[in-house]
């Protein structure tokens, strides 16, 4: 941020504390502002620090997946998958079909939820309250659906090293096909709430706008990177699991603006019930773990493995010196890289448009923080 | 994915021409993070996830310091750059050059230490602090 004086008596820097009902979390903002425009924002963030990368130093490999889930935790289900595939690929093995098809339903299910709850919040932040009521109603039913399979709502730990520990419930495809049947017409419902909304296209179009190569270069992934004109989704351009196998568009959006990232996230949620419908049919009879051993000691060597979380790319490095513990962990946090965009995106709105441009780069600070 | 061991002096220099179109377009920095050997001579292991949009690959680069040495920062190449190298340096002391901001930017600022390092003691953190800030003693 620039130098301030004493005596620039237009220059006001005002701070948007830990404590703020749309910060989605602790988070930290400095704003520098000329009356109500903002020259500049500063983030201070680390709130939430649990140095989970430390944890995992002193854990074994089955012992921190349940930490994982807690960094994203309204979509511990990714996490779990991204960690989960990363040790997978430093131990070489292979997961079964019908574990892989699992995995996406519930990941997509999951992307869904996580989706929802932006799009609640968001528009709670903007202040359209009625959104965040039907979105919640929808994202109960995805929790419960989690809930029957593995015990939990929100931090899940849904997957394992080498597969999956449960095998579905009986009536789980029932439940998740009736689930995206009614959850099809309720995005039009959302859509007609918001879409074409005078006040909402007044208060998101030409909010926070970020060039695709300004994205690029700020290093921002996901929707935010969808939504600046830039097509690549790491489930098209670098498949794990069995994306490569099911039929799905990536939405992209213009302008680069929050009203496109909006939209980009409302057809994601379209694309993700595409998938899960096509990963229902295409679920068969089998195991649902791989060859794994009792105790987890992969050979000395280093991954990096990222999968499309709903925020973004998701990456996991993960270094192993032979022993059961890993030896360095390290999260690539979507969250944490495209909240640095926040600073290029605000320069020139108004102070109320902080709060728009926070929730669309939608951000938890349990990942920002780690 | 190829890896390639580079050295401090050139990083800056390899970093611009791997972003060129001869190099690879290595456009996005994926991550950037380190890791502590400490029985090495060299200490700190700082390693560059780096993604081509075009030809889609990955290249991780590793550069390889001790603990008192300084690297180059590449926030000139890539602005991702500017929070992770913060991270960094906070979690591991590792001091940058040329980066506009080096400050921490996950434990508070007057915190002393460097967390991720393999010899910080978990149960005996920063007690000053512990003690002036939170009343406690450290490790409990």
């Amino acid at each position: 941020m620039p130098e301030t004086t004493f005596l620039d008596a237009n220059e006001l820097v005002i701070n948007m504390g830990p404590q703020h009902p749309a910060t989605h979390g602790v988070l930290r903002v400095k704003l520098k502002l000329d009356g109500e425009r903002v020259l500049g924002t500063e983030c201070i963030i680390g709130y939430l620090h649990r140095g989970v990368e430390k944890i995992a130093e002193n854990r074994t490999y089955a012992q921190f997946t349940p930490y994982v889930d807690r960094m994203d935790y309204c979509a511990a289900v990714t996490n779990g998958m991204g960690y989960v595939e990363a040790v997978e690929k430093l131990l070489g093995v292979e997961i079964p079909p019908r574990a892989q098809y699992t995995r996406m339903i519930l990941a997509e299910l999951q992307r869904i939820a996580s989706h929802l709850l932006w799009l609640g919040t968001h528009a709670l932040d903007i202040g359209a309250m009625t959104p965040v009521f039907y979105t919640f109603r929808e994202r109960e039913e995805i929790l419960k659906i989690f809930e029957e399979y593995c015990g939990a709502r929100l931090t899940t730990h849904a997957f394992r090293i080498g597969g999956l520990q449960y095998d579905l419930y009986d009536g789980f495809e029932r439940e998740v096909v009736k689930f995206c049947d009614y959850f099809l017409p309720k995005i039009d419902e959302y859509e007609q709430l918001l879409t074409k909304n005078r006040i909402w296209i007044d208060r998101t179009r030409k909010i926070g706008v970020l060039s695709g190569e300004d994205a690029i270069a700020l290093g921002v992934t996901g929707p935010v990177l969808r939504g600046s004109g830039v097509k690549w989704d790491i489930r098209k351009a670098q498949p794990y699991e069995a994306y490569d196998k099911v039929e799905f568009e990536v939405p992209t959006g213009e302008h680069g603006d929050t009203y496109d990232r909006y939209l980009v996230r409302m057809a994601e949620m379209r694309q993700s019930v595409r998938i899960i419908r096509q990963c229902v049919e295409r679920l068969g009879p089998g195991p649902i773990f791989g060859k794994v051993g009792k105790v987890i000691k992969p050979p000395v060597g280093e991954v990096y493995h990222s999968i499309e979380a709903p925020k973004g790319e998701l990456g996991y490095y993960v270094v192993s010196d032979g022993t059961v513990n890993p030896y360095r962990v390290r999260v690539r946090p979507p969250s944490f890289i495209n909240l640095q965009a926040l600073d290029k995106m605000s320069k020139g709105h108004l102070v109320a448009d902080i709060v728009a441009i926070i929730g669309t780069i939608d951000i938890v600070l349990g990942e920002v923080d780690r | 994915m190829p890896s390639l061991n580079v050295a401090k002096e050139h990083l800056v220099a390899v970093c611009q021409f791997l972003k060129g179109s001869e190099g690879g377009a290595y456009t996005l920095l994926t991550d950037e993070t380190a890791a502590d050997y400490p029985k090495r001579q060299k200490r700190f292991d700082v390693v560059y996830h780096l993604y081509s949009f075009e030809r889609n690959n990955r290249l991780r680069l590793r550069v390889q310091v001790g603990a008192e040495e300084k690297v180059p920062s590449v926030t000139s190449v890539w602005a991702t750059a500017n929070w992770l190298e913060r991270e960094i340096y906070d979690m591991f002391g590792v001091v940058y050059e040329g980066h506009p901001d080096l400050k921490r930017i996950l434990m508070p600022d007057e915190w002393a230490g460097h967390p991720l390092r393999k010899d910080y003691d978990i149960l005996k953190q920063d007690a000053e602090w512990v003690k002036t800030n939170l009343g406690i003693e450290s490790g409990q």
